[in-house]
């Protein structure tokens, strides 16, 4: 049986592992390599590096990062963060990343998502999609969850899909880093409007939060950082917690 | 030390192969020079993409002819599962035929592509030596070979029973990524160059 997702998030700035408590007030957590080397050891199904950094230097950097990361662990992992060209695509993926994660410049222009997967492959395009509730209404935003656009977060979800997006990572803007559980909800309404998977992310708090968004949310994997950076929960606690829920994991 | 070739064409991710032969201290060989692949002990063929266009792309370089004739242990991984059947569902594509086997996409009661771990069973060859029945390994796929006794020697199930591994003289093939799979995959892809 296909089991349900734990993936680990790493923010990395400048080569460094960081995790912003609503994207602000960073707080070092470690050498990114050896977190992803911890937390395959521990069980983690996928790991996800989302580069925040800005410089000009900020490509050569990833790229090595994913040579380090790629020589280093053996899951599969993603990447994200500023990628907005196919020529940054193909540096990471020929450099060991399985999959990118593309958000702003998909909303700037859907079109990539048709040349990557047609470039790539499905399978390896993901969508991260920021969504924040704006008059009852979800609505995506780009630029790290900082601009409203005017698309409506499910018919963006359904959109990418069409266009060739292998999973959505979908983000909630008004759950991140509140640890208040994540959005069930509305993750439960896009799984259902999608036969791509989708991975759940922002608000673990608890072991309990990642059954909600496995059984309520109808989510096929789940994402978090700061919970397993500073070690609130562990992996395989977390695990074992869900199988005793009858939620399939691999343990 | 055996040496070990990785066939080179236009598909997916090689980059984690040869890191998963590095980290049990194999340098293989990317190549796509038919002599050097014919002169290997082992051959990997992976893969990740588009049956139809990778199939264009070995037939252009005759890779497709040599293919089939090799005689040493010979590992397909994913699309290079794929492409060893006799034909894919995508693109309508006619395929090696290494396996008298037809890929067909996956019912749409489940979300297609397959992302994500799921379970081994019926294991059967040397390469699953010390790999427990119901391992977790690492699928990304829309497509799947479907089981024929003679053939398949293991079996996964999402949304119907499927050939994950299929065997027929020197070739293997999975259909899952063993360096993606964790500590088991390195077990398979070691056991495949160690008792193959």
């Amino acid at each position: 049986m296909l089991t349900k997702r734990i993936i680990p998030c790493l923010d990395v700035k400048d080569g460094r592992t960081v995790k912003g408590i609503n994207f602000e007030n960073l707080r070092d957590a470690g050498d990114p390599v050896e977190l992803a080397a911890i937390y395959a050891k521990q069980g983690a199904d996928e790991l996800v590096f989302l580069d925040i950094s800005a410089t000009l230097e900020k490509r050569k950097t990833l790229a090595a990062l994913v040579r380090n990361v790629a020589r280093e662990i053996n899951i599969p992992f993603t990447v994200g963060g500023g990628i907005s060209t196919l020529e940054d695509v193909s540096v990471l993926l020929q450099s060991g990343a399985d999959k990118v994660s593309i958000n702003s410049a998909a909303v700037k222009t859907p079109s990539l998502i048709d040349e990557l997967a047609k470039q790539f492959g499905s399978q390896c395009i993901v969508v991260a999609i920021d969504t924040r509730m704006h008059n009852n209404e979800p609505i995506v935003h780009t630029h790290g969850g900082t601009r409203p656009t005017s698309l409506n977060t499910i018919e963006w979800a359904k959109e990418a899909q069409s266009r060739g997006a292998g999973e959505i990572l979908l983000t909630s803007m008004d759950h991140d880093g509140t640890k208040s559980g994540f959005a069930c909800s509305l993750t439960a309404t896009i799984s259902s409007s999608l036969h791509i998977p989708v991975i759940a992310s922002g608000g673990a708090g608890t072991m309990q939060h990642f059954a909600d968004v496995f059984t309520i949310g109808n989510a096929d994997a789940a994402l978090a950082a700061s919970i397993f950076h500073f070690k609130e929960i562990a992996i395989p606690e977390l695990k074992r917690f869900l199988q005793h829920h009858n939620i399939p994991v691999r343990l | 030390m055996s040496k070990v070739v990785i066939i080179k064409y236009n598909a997916g991710n090689v980059q984690s192969v040869i890191y998963a032969l590095n980290r049990l201290g194999i340098e293989p060989l990317l190549t796509d020079i038919p002599e050097e692949i014919q002169r290997a002990d082992k051959v990997i063929f992976p893969g990740v993409g588009e049956a139809g266009t990778a199939m264009q792309y070995l037939a252009e370089r005759k890779l497709d002819k040599l293919i089939r004739e090799l005689t040493q242990p010979f590992l397909g991984i994913c699309l290079g599962l794929q492409l060893m059947c006799e034909h894919s569902e995508e693109g309508n594509t006619t395929c090696l035929g290494v396996f008298p086997l037809k890929v067909k996409k996956f019912p749409d009661q489940n979300k297609v592509p397959q992302i994500g771990w799921n379970t081994l069973y019926d294991l059967r060859s040397p390469i699953f030596k010390n790999v427990a029945e119901y391992s977790h390994v690492y699928f990304v796929h829309s497509y799947y070979a479907e089981c024929m006794d003679e053939f398949t020697i293991s079996k996964t199930t999402y949304s119907l029973e499927y050939s994950s591994s299929i065997k027929k003289n020197n070739f293997y093939a999975v259909q899952f990524h063993p360096e993606k799979s964790s500590d088991v995959g390195s077990r398979i892809i070691e056991n495949f160059l160690k008792y193959t």
